[in-house]
């Protein structure tokens, strides 16, 4: 019986001396979306490229539906799909001449091909494009090649690898749709983001990476929940967020705190008390001591 | 806000059979790597157009501005054609590099790696498709030649073998350039190495006898495989004896291919495979 799909226990990579993943452990229960949130060189795609069998770790272990990605690489081949960092799709063939080459080499048969790739264009809103070399394609429209590429066959364990970075808000939208759908579909999605906005709308999970090591995880609410209550913030008479400072809400901490800012900033400032944001959690979270950390 | 779990549904629609599907066999991803390789070349119309014209514009060059000079008899495009095809076929394979590497240093290798098939294929796929354009260029260079004066005087086992030997030829030099494009680091840098290896044919006897060479020279050009590739397939069309150039052209390009296919081999794994 496996009930996770991603296991991984004590993970270390390092490339030379610097080291990129330090004992990392956590686990991903199927049918689940998991969003591994951190900042650029947090180490999340090399993470990627370890559960999908391109680098081999140097110590620990990760399995993936059970599979071991050092000891049983094809078998993880075959419960797994990568839409990587830049979408890897082929400039020079059309969106359909990509889906189904894609097919065949997922095993499909000639035809099954070919009916499994109009399903694809029409699923991904790509048949008026499809006839077009991908080389043309706007970002969103890549990304949606990227993403049915990926799906040509049915596999348990989908990692996507900052889907929507570089994406307009249209097309993110529309992405995170389509992300939603295939959970519906059963499949477990393993996602990395920089965005916690992304985070916050999709994932069941969250982990959030920071120098390699997993300093926190949990569901949305929890982690908002981590950083003590809501937030004090203070906005100047532009109107721009100058400061966000945590509270746990009581009265005399709120007294307190607004009789420092009093005296720190100048009279028209205007404040809120608020739930924290993840980008509140994402900050406390990243920089070292919690306390200044939360400066906005 | 989607807390929902939904392993209730374990299948997306689709109207073909897309659970559980065995990967496909070697002979289909190969296939379909070739397939993939023989589009990208028929798209790249420039490479294409270059890879014939040029050695076409070569042949009347040695033929009409050099030939003159070279054999007032006007026998010179006798001659040359060996050479201007090799010429040809170490440019066409050229191409090679830079597509392999251009592979490589896009995103598509990762998921081609991923997925369970035997994704070396994919620059078998380029050697293919390098072969078949390459056969068609020499075809026209053959076709040209014979416009302007060639007239071979081979057996159809001299013709079996020219074919034959230029087949090995292309093959050695494609898998070579196919290794080089492997371990440099860009599609550009990928074009400059191999256009080092392009200029061996001039220094063999290729356009002119080795014996009007310099002696130091001559040591080179005697010593290195396309000498006796030209003169082997030479004597094929001219049906002359090749004597030991034949042996000699089989060797070579044998050693050449079997050190390419090696050194492909790992700079894949190194470069492509589980690292």
């Amino acid at each position: 019986m496996k009930s996770y799909a991603v296991e991984v226990e004590k993970l270390r990579k390092s490339f030379g001396k610097q080291s990129v993943l330090n004992e990392l452990s956590f686990k991903v229960a199927k049918g689940t979306v998991f969003a591994l949130l951190g900042p650029n060189g947090a180490g999340k795609t090399t993470l990627i490229h370890i559960l999908s069998t391109l680098i081999k770790p140097d110590g620990g272990s990760a399995r993936i539906e059970g599979y071991d990605v050092v000891s049983a690489p094809e078998d993880v081949c075959r419960s797994i799909s990568l839409t990587g960092q830049f979408a890897a799709v082929d400039e020079v063939l059309t969106g359909r001449e990509n889906i189904c080459m894609m097919c065949r080499l997922s095993g499909l048969s000639s035809r099954d091909s070919r009916i499994r790739t109009e399903e694809l264009l029409a699923q991904f809103e790509l048949e008026s494009a499809a006839g077009k070399r991908a080389a043309t394609y706007s970002g969103g429209m890549r990304r949606r090649l990227d993403l049915a590429i990926s799906l040509a066959v049915n596999r348990p364990v989908l990692f996507l690898d900052e889907p929507t970075t570089g994406l307009d808000t249209v097309s993110r939208r529309s992405l995170w749709d389509m992300i939603l759908q295939l959970k519906q579909q059963g499949i477990t999605i393993f996602l990395t983001t920089q965005y916690l906005e992304e985070a916050d709308q999709l994932a069941d999970e969250i982990a959030v990476l920071n120098g390699g090591r997993i300093v926190a995880a949990g569901t949305a609410e929890a982690l908002k929940s981590r950083i003590g209550g809501e937030v004090i913030e203070l906005r100047d008479r532009f109107d721009q967020v100058v400061r966000t400072i945590p509270t746990n809400g009581s009265v005399n901490d709120v007294r307190q705190q607004l009789n420092e800012i009093a005296a720190l900033y100048p009279p028209d400032t205007r404040i809120a008390i608020r739930q924290p944001s993840m980008d509140d959690v994402f900050l406390a979270l990243t920089t070292n001591g919690t306390k200044e950390a939360s400066l906005a | 806000m989607n807390n929902v779990q939904s392993r209730t549904q374990p299948s997306p629609v689709s109207a073909v059979r897309i659970h559980e599907v065995r990967p496909p066999s070697l002979a289909v991803t190969n296939a379909v790597f070739i397939g993939r390789s023989i589009r990208h070349s028929l798209r790249n119309v420039e490479s294409l157009l270059m890879a014939i014209m040029l050695p076409v514009m070569l042949m009347l060059l040695f033929t009409y501005v050099f030939g003159g000079a070279l054999d007032p008899s006007g026998g010179y495009v006798n001659y040359v054609v060996p050479g201007i095809i090799l010429l040809c076929a170490g440019f066409g394979s050229s191409g090679t590099a830079i597509d392999v590497a251009t592979d490589m240093t896009n995103g598509i290798i990762d998921r081609f790696r991923t997925m369970p098939i035997r994704s070396m294929g994919v620059i078998a796929g380029h050697v293919v498709a390098s072969l078949i354009r390459n056969l068609l260029a020499t075809a026209i260079v053959f076709g040209v030649a014979l416009l302007v004066g060639f007239r071979p005087d081979a057996s159809l086992v001299g013709w079996l073998g020219a074919i034959g030997l230029i087949v090995l030829f292309i093959l050695t030099f494609t898998w070579l350039f196919a290794a080089i494009g492997l371990v440099t680091g860009s599609p550009t840098a990928a074009s400059g190495y191999g256009f080092i290896l392009l200029f061996l044919p001039y220094l063999s006897s290729a356009f002119v006898p080795t014996s009007t060479m310099p002696s130091w020279l001559q040591g080179i050009a005697n010593h290195q495989p396309i000498t006796p590739v030209i003169e082997t397939i030479r004597a094929l069309l001219t049906g002359m004896p090749a004597g030991d150039y034949g042996w000699k052209a089989v060797v070579w390009c044998g050693a050449i291919l079997a050190v390419a296919l090696v050194w492909c081999g790992a700079a894949f794994r190194r470069k492509a495979g589980r690292r």
